[in-house]
């Protein structure tokens, strides 16, 4: 590992400002991702703000809605009577990511920020875009079973790791972040971006912006939902296909639906277009594979990851299934 | 009076228990010497090639850094100069000379050690090291290299093999003929591998190492060095796993042991957990082909069975892959081919069941796949074609109960509800399936001596330079020792792991116990009898067999009374203390009269879900027929781990190379994916625990290997009883199942 400062800083403020002062510092909140990509010479940070001291861990109930701190740790959301109250799917997700000890020290702003974990990237003596502009991708041609289905372009196919984040692209979650500029608030579905021409850019985040928080609005997704994960090992591994789920019903009927998907994409993948089939139809396995079929238009499989092409249709169907309590 | 839990069958907990739970048992890497220094390995980025230019030059002056080593200013090597790398100590040298040549034969093959004050700056220097290559074109898919298969030559055993009929499965009525494939499996023991070094003087050298043998690596360094062997001391006297990759010494531990020269400082190196797959060995990608014939009544006619396996271009590697198949049925017609494919790759070693686990994966595969071919039970197919001998060497088994525990298995996992019919029993919402299959590893027992010394204070210590990799080999030796002398184990000390003590083998093929504990055994009774001798008139004229040994002392059935403490015996021969050091090993003419094996059956119950593919295993059922068991606690621990290592290899554990560059792509924990607590279902172990008469004194054999054997097909027979699809190539991930 290359050797870095390490400067503390307690207020927004001065971490934004020492942010700003250096070009080659970062932010460190729980490290649980940075740190690795530390020791594998992936970054090479010459200085780190450490933020995880500044007032934003806190989970707070807002006129409509609920404002999650960025330094909440993922495991504090988890647990949290509120959101297991009124957006469980939110808890649901977080439980399926990582491992229990990852989780008490990841914070919810780093979990946004999480690199994918495409070997390619990860390995610094292979062609990544994403690590190194204009150096090639090593996963296109190569072993890349992990990787994304929808929205790649030449440049990168990787996928965003994170399972909390497909959650909060369902629930219509807000980001905000602290600048140079001041405050500024990002819809979640522009928070994350396609690889496009500039893979290096995992999100939409300026330089020298801070995350302080996600808001989520109030939602009727308290009950009908589910986070269905397939992964190679039930624990501590990183999606196939993941589904989060909700259902707004009015008996056996659809009045509003959320769909996103992980590990299919560079972002956490929304179902626009399946949500809106859904609405208005009567809870059923046909009136999901409908959905599911509508979902997967536009998807691509490449040489070792076209299972996902059945995995993620049948994941949807098994999780608004599991949602509607069709199935347990 | 004996206690029963620390007698032979009892279920002692493990004697180094509290020291494992509080940290105080002390690894390789924990020991600190005055002076210490950290040596961190620069890797390869080719794989086939020479190095035509190294630039250590900002390393060197980077902070801290004391040295870099290479193959241009690493210190001589006797062995290496005279051209015998890989003749020392019967193959388990490091089959490549570190830092001798600029070839490079793998990716990732150390190409320099840079020796810092501390890790962090070594690990940084490490990363200034800059080479140039002339590359060439390698080799690293087994598949695309499956022609390029030769005989071994080191092994005359896996030469290729006939009896009766050549393919003869190919003419019987009912026959079938399928691949099997396994990935590379890496071992991936908790603890890392690594040295630390320490040249006391020019000629005397002292290693803490992670081996599992401490007198191998004592020989391999001496020969390697050419020093006398007493100048060499070795420490391991805790491993944390190993699982076989410890079973030679490697490139980076001769590494090590230079830089150490070289600088003059003692060298510790740890490697990464990215070079525990690269540098230190795997179990082998294997492609298989079984041709299986039988009777419409279910008789095996014929049996065909050949192997490819992966291995690298600088040395020899084989494993017993098609050995089960010439034993484990009563098959008239058999024949067995055994490859090695040469590739650009390190070195495998062998992993826990090493070549059995493998076969047994495509052997018991097939059975189940002939069972449903035949429509017949595959349980009832085996027992069909018991071998009542074995029919490879027309012996007698010195013990078979394997139809015993196909009863016991079959009788837990609840056997009855299985359906002959695949993919006809679902289960909240999910698939059922039912499989089980058959493991096998010969019992062995290897020459081994023990030292039994009873102190004047009545405490008995108990010395033989075994290892004891985590199985519980201290533990089963205490009750040995304290069931022969009838001392409590409190009272006896076992001391292993150095080099200086009595020789005992490798701890390796499941033969421990076997070796070492039969010389415990022996030296124990040969303590014995001299007690009787010295205890004067009371029971000198009695034969020593036929006297009671119990609470540390001696006495007559008949008479009681007549009986003197060993302490009182040493006192009134004013002795300090009574010493015993006594060389045990097998009749040869025993192992020619029996055909020694263990035997494993696995039973498991899986779920598959329909739509994601996503299997659970349920429940396992894990037999043993390996003899007496000598402790029961430890042993199904032993039989739980290698059920968790069977799940693995059948359902998550694979290690991927990007053949465009020889390299891995998941060479680290988060990719490469042994189970987790939440893979694991209920595992019962049962034991068919009946003394072999023939083995060693205590009647037991080895447990370790068969511990995983078969386990893997059972899950895939299993999943295919589940679902009605074969997966004949592991691990079996969700993909392979929509």
């Amino acid at each position: 590992m290359k050797a870095f400062q390490y400067v503390r800083s307690t207020t927004a403020k001065s971490a934004i400002d020492a942010l700003a002062k250096d070009p080659a510092a970062m932010f460190l909140a729980g490290g649980t991702n940075l740190v690795d990509l530390m020791k594998r010479g992936v970054t090479e940070p010459d200085k780190l703000i450490d933020i995880s001291r500044l007032p934003y861990n806190k989970i707070e109930k807002e006129s409509s809605g609920v404002r999650i701190g960025a330094l909440a740790l993922n495991s504090q959301v988890a647990e949290d009577k509120l959101i297991l109250e009124k957006w469980p799917l939110l808890a649901l997700a977080l439980n399926a990511g990582a491992s229990a000890q990852l989780r008490n020290k990841a914070t919810v702003g780093g979990n946004m920020l999480q690199r994918t974990r495409c070997g390619y990237f990860y390995d610094t003596e292979m062609d990544c875009n994403k690590r190194q502009p204009g150096s090639g991708c090593g996963a296109k041609e190569g072993y890349n079973r992990m990787h994304a289905i929808f929205g790649t372009s030449e440049q990168c196919i990787a996928v965003h790791p994170s399972d909390m984040c497909i959650a909060l692209a369902a629930l219509d979650s807000t980001v905000i972040v602290q600048g140079p500029k001041g405050e500024r608030k990002i819809p979640f579905a522009d928070f994350h971006r396609l690889p496009g021409d500039h893979p290096e850019k995992d999100n939409t985040l300026e330089k020298g912006e801070l995350i302080t928080a996600v808001t989520l609005p109030d939602s009727p997704y308290a009950k009908n939902v589910h986070y269905l994960k397939v992964r190679d090992r039930t624990s501590y591994a990183f999606a196939l296909v993941s589904v989060a789920a909700a259902l707004e019903l009015e008996g056996k009927t659809i009045k509003s639906a959320r769909l996103a998907m992980g590990g299919v994409a560079h972002k956490p993948w929304r179902l626009l277009e399946a949500e809106k089939a859904l609405v208005g139809q009567t809870i059923s396995e046909a009136t999901f594979q409908k959905a599911a079929e509508i979902a997967m238009h536009g998807a691509k499989g490449y040489a070792y990851n076209s299972f996902k092409l059945k995995m993620a249709p049948n994941s949807i169907v098994e999780a608004l299934k599991i949602a509607a309590g069709l199935t347990s | 009076m004996k206690n029963k839990d620390e007698m032979i069958g009892g279920r002692m907990s493990r004697v180094d228990a509290v020291l494992k739970v509080t940290g105080q048992a002390t690894y390789f890497a924990e020991y600190e010497v005055p002076n210490l220094t950290y040596g961190v390995l620069v890797p390869s980025t080719i794989t086939k090639g020479r190095i035509k230019n190294l630039d250590t030059k900002k390393a060197e002056s980077a902070p801290g850094v004391l040295a870099v080593i290479t193959h241009l200013n690493a210190p001589k090597v006797p062995a290496y100069e005279a051209q015998e790398p890989s003749k020392t100590s019967s193959g388990r040298g490091p089959g490549m000379m570190a830092f001798h040549t600029d070839e490079i034969h793998f990716n990732g093959q150390p190409i320099a050690m840079v020796v810092a004050d501390t890790f962090e700056r070594a690990t940084f220097a490490a990363s200034l090291v800059k080479a140039d290559y002339q590359e060439e074109k390698h080799q690293t898919e087994l598949k695309a290299n499956l022609a390029q298969g030769k005989v071994p030559k080191t092994n005359k055993s896996l030469q290729d093999y006939q009896r009766g009929e050549k393919d003869a499965y190919k003419n019987a009525p009912v026959k079938l003929e399928e691949e099997y494939v396994l990935p590379t499996e890496v071992h991936n023991p908790m603890e890392l591998h690594g040295i630390l070094a320490h040249w006391e003087a020019a000629d005397k050298i002292t290693v803490y190492a992670k081996t599992q043998g401490v007198k191998m690596t004592q020989q391999v360094i001496a020969d390697t060095f050419k020093l006398p062997k007493e100048n060499v001391q070795v420490h391991s006297q805790f491993v944390g796993g190993a699982f076989g990759m410890s079973l030679r010494v490697w490139p980076h531990e001769i590494a090590t042991i230079l830089a150490a020269k070289k600088v003059n400082r003692p060298v510790k190196l740890v490697i990464t957990r990215n070079e525990m797959f690269t540098i230190a060995g795997y179990r082998p990608h294997t492609h298989q082909k079984v041709g299986i014939g039988a009777t419409k009544d279910g008789k095996i006619v014929g049996i065909s069975h050949w192997a490819h396996v992966q291995n690298s271009n600088y040395e020899e590697f084989t494993e017993a892959t098609v050995a089960m198949t010439k034993f484990m049925y009563r098959i008239p017609n058999v024949n067995t081919t055994y490859r090695i494919v040469p590739l650009d790759i390190c070195s495998p070693v062998p992993m826990r069941g090493p070549g059995e686990a493998t076969g047994a994966f495509a052997l018991e595969s097939a059975m189940d796949e002939l069972s449903y071919a035949l429509n017949v039970d595959p349980i009832e197919l085996r027992l069909m074609n018991y071998p009542e001998k074995d029919p490879e060497r027309d012996l007698p088994w010195s013990s078979n109960h394997v139809r015993d525990a196909y009863k016991m298995g079959a009788d837990k996992i609840g056997w009855a509800n299985r359906s002959n019919k695949p993919k006809s029993k679902m289960e909240d919402g999910m698939w059922v399936g039912y499989g089980m299959a058959t493991g096998t590893f010969g019992a062995h027992r290897r020459p081994a001596t023990a030292r039994a010394c009873l102190n004047a204070d009545g405490t008995l210590l108990i010395q033989s330079a075994a290892s004891d990799i985590g199985p519980g080999t201290g533990t089963a030796v205490v009750q040995i020792a304290a069931e022969v002398m009838g001392i409590p184990a409190s009272k006896i000390r076992f001391e292993l792991g150095e080099s200086k003590l009595p020789d005992a083998p490798i701890q390796g093929g499941s033969a421990t116990v076997a070796s070492v504990g039969s010389a415990v055994h022996d030296a124990c009774l040969e303590l014995r009898q001299k007690l009787v001798e010295l205890s004067g008139n009371a029971l000198k004229n009695a034969k020593a067999e036929t006297l009671v040994y119990e609470d540390g002392k001696i006495s007559s059935p008949k008479d009681r009374s007549a009986s003197i403490t060993y302490t009182e015996v040493l006192k009134r021969n004013s002795l300090p203390k009574l010493e015993v050091t006594k060389e045990s090993k097998l009749d040869e003419d025993q192992q020619k009269k029996f055909a020694m094996y263990s035997f494993s059956v696995h039973f498991v119950k899986v779920h598959v879900h329909p739509t994601t593919g996503v299997v659970k295993v349920k429940h396992a059922v894990a037999l043993a027929d390996a003899g007496t068991i000598v402790n029961h606690k430890t042993a199904s621990s032993q039989m739980m781990g290698g059920a968790v290592g069977g799940i693995g290899m059948a359902l998550t554990e694979e290690a991927i190379i990007d053949h465009r560059f020889g390299r891995y792509v998941n060479n680290n924990f988060a990719d490469y994916h042994v189970p987790v607590n939440a893979d694991i279902p209920d595992v019962d172990v049962l034991f068919v625990d009946k003394k072999d008469p023939y083995t060693n004194p205590m009647g037991s054999k080895g447990l370790g290997e068969i511990a995983i054997i078969g386990m893997a097909p059972a899950i895939a027979n299993a999943v295919y009883n589940a679902t009605g699809k074969r997966v004949r190539e592991l691990p079996i991930t969700p993909d392979k199942l929509i």
